[in-house]
């Protein structure tokens, strides 16, 4: 009921309606994960996004593609380390191990490779991994390695000029990866509609990426399957398709459902994230959006990081 | 808790190993124990108290008000802490310092801050030959750590550098950057002699030009490289300071090819 909030905790799993949106009582399972933070520049702000694409891409889901990865925003000249335009991306994988593969290898196949193109770290963590310092050797001896003012870089004589990257970039283990919301609607176009809403805002928060096309994930996966080696099958119980031959979730008035996956360096900045995602969401309406918002979890005994939809109301 | 202060009584009449005054020896010293410390380098056998009043307390902090050319190796082997020299030092200032800061409000002798691996040593005057050089018989100067000279230095400034940065605001003499294996320097001025002679790797900013160079670098052309403008911004952040290269038009030349060759000098166009 569009302009109503009225909170109905405990009356079949709803946390609250608001303005019109329902909000289950469930919770986000997340888990943690090793991120780190960099900054890519470029001549201009369009070769630096061309570069941050190309690096984030094929990072959707760690468990196939090694590592989760996105923009976090685009950076100012005053912001970046050679006052240049420049784009903030994070790396999540399980480990700092898996990490430093894939952002070297990330590193070496697609911002080495874009023109102008400079990268530089941009967290301090715990512990470090290799950036430049993993790629170096393609410089074939002439390399050349400049520490000053406590930072350390590497310059690299490419055709086109010289690639500049620092040596090694910070890792924090206190990143948080498969804070999620499920936003449910009538059609697919409302449900899309109401995505977009929450990722224009989400992506204004800092520290945290959301890995899939867009943002958004229309696939969303349950783990496991009937097929033996499957690491995850399709959400069947989320499947508007499957409604009536399956255990589904979702009422006769849910006709499509997307789902937003966020990764954080912190599960701060997650939550943060969720929040301002519902209030958009929320904001938006049942007419042109959503008509309910949930969160995937695996029975809260597997992540330890338990994001309540009912805390993050607006 | 108050700096400690040596407070200089009259010129010495010998040259004065002050060695034993940096913050980690003299942490837990009395002032008595200081006073006796033995700094002359003669049979008179000079001590602390013989040439300095001694005032404060915290060895972390130290001065020495009234310098003199005859005060060689302060700070030498420092780890942390502080020194201000309100006048001029001698030879061997801050050598083999692994941290901490040394300033130094005049000029200094020779080898300063040689083979030091750590810390900043900032000198407000010139300094003498082989700044951050080794010395007879050492594979290699300075390691590590940042020197910034406001005055001219003298010759063969840098010589086997390994690591670190030494900024010269003003001329250097013959030869800076003489067998260089690593690091950056900045000369603000002009450089004499044969800057980066038998230089193996490491960078030369020459921003006011160079006497001479030798046939053995080779040039490389015009160079508009990313890395000026970041040490220029880390630089005028950080205790270098501003650096004369900061939005230069500079050509690179590599070199020394009669040594290993992956040296660049790098030069106003």
């Amino acid at each position: 009921m569009p302009g109503v909030n009225e909170t109905l905790v405990g009356e079949g799993g709803v946390a609250s309606v608001v303005n019109g949106v329902r909000i289950d009582d469930g919770f986000a399972e997340a888990f943690p994960m090793a991120g780190t933070a960099l900054q890519i520049t470029a001549v201009n702000e369009k070769w630096a996004l061309e570069a941050a694409r190309s690096m984030t891409g094929f990072a959707t889901s760690v468990i196939a593609c090694g590592c989760e990865g996105g923009i976090d925003r685009v950076l100012s000249p005053e912001e970046t380390r050679d006052g240049r335009p420049g784009v903030r991306v994070l790396f999540f994988s399980f480990d700092a191990g898996g990490l430093e593969k894939q952002v070297t290898t990330r590193l070496g196949q697609c911002v080495l490779t874009s023109p102008s193109s400079a990268c530089y770290a941009d967290l301090e963590g715990e512990a470090e991994i290799d950036l430049g310092s993993g790629i170096r050797y393609f410089a074939d001896g002439w390399q050349i390695s400049k520490k000053f003012e406590g930072r350390h870089f590497w310059r690299m004589p490419v055709m086109e000029g010289e690639f500049l990257c620092e040596a090694r970039t910070g890792v924090t283990t206190n990143g948080v990866g498969g804070g999620n919301l499920l936003i449910m609607a009538a059609t697919s176009a409302q449900a899309l509609a109401a995505s977009e809403a929450a990722i224009a805002a989400m992506r204004k928060v800092p520290d945290v990426i959301m890995p899939f096309p867009g943002g958004i994930v229309r696939s969303g996966s349950k783990v496991g399957g009937k097929y033996e080696g499957m690491m995850a099958s399709t959400n069947d119980a989320y499947c508007p398709t499957l409604k009536g031959v399956t255990k589904s979730e979702l009422g006769p008035e849910i006709g499509s459902v997307l789902e937003i996956v966020i990764d954080g360096l912190t599960a701060g900045a997650v939550s943060d994230a969720m929040r301002v995602g519902i209030k958009a969401i929320t904001e938006l309406g049942p007419q042109d959006g959503a008509l309910r918002i949930g969160a995937g979890n695996y029975g809260g005994n597997l992540g330890p990081h338990h994001f309540h939809l009912k805390d993050l109301l607006p | 808790m108050t700096g400690l202060t040596f407070r200089k009584k009259s010129e010495p009449q010998e040259r004065l190993d002050l060695s034993p005054l940096v913050p980690s020896r003299l942490k837990g010293l009395t002032r008595k124990d200081m006073a006796g410390v033995v700094v002359g380098t003669t049979r008179l056998r000079l001590t602390v108290g013989d040439l300095f009043d001694i005032s404060g307390d915290d060895a972390a902090e130290i001065c020495f008000e009234g310098g003199s050319p005859r005060f060689d190796r302060i700070g030498e082997a420092m780890d942390a802490g502080e020194i201000r020299v309100d006048g001029d030092a001698g030879n061997r200032l801050g050598r083999a310092m692994s941290g901490g800061r040394i300033t130094v409000e005049g000029s200094v002798g020779g080898h300063a801050g040689s083979a030091m691996s750590g810390g900043v040593i900032r000198i407000a005057g010139d300094c003498g030959e082989r700044l951050g050089g080794p010395l007879a018989g050492e594979m290699a100067g300075i390691k590590g750590g940042t020197i910034v000279v406001a005055g001219k230095a003298g010759p063969r400034a840098g010589d086997r550098m390994r690591r670190g940065v030494i900024s010269i605001m003003g001329d250097a003499e013959d030869d800076v950057g003489s067998r260089m294996i690593a690091g950056s320097i900045i000369v603000g001025g002009r450089a004499g002699g044969t800057p980066g002679r038998l230089m193996k790797r490491g960078t030369l900013f020459l921003c006011g030009g160079a006497e001479h160079l030798a046939p053995t670098f080779l040039d490389n052309g015009p160079a508009d490289l990313l890395i000026f403008s970041v040490m220029a911004r880390e630089f005028s952040k950080g205790v270098v300071g501003p650096v004369g290269f900061d939005g230069m038009a500079m050509r690179r030349l590599g070199g020394d090819t009669a040594v290993l060759g992956l040296g660049e000098i790098f030069l106003p166009l």
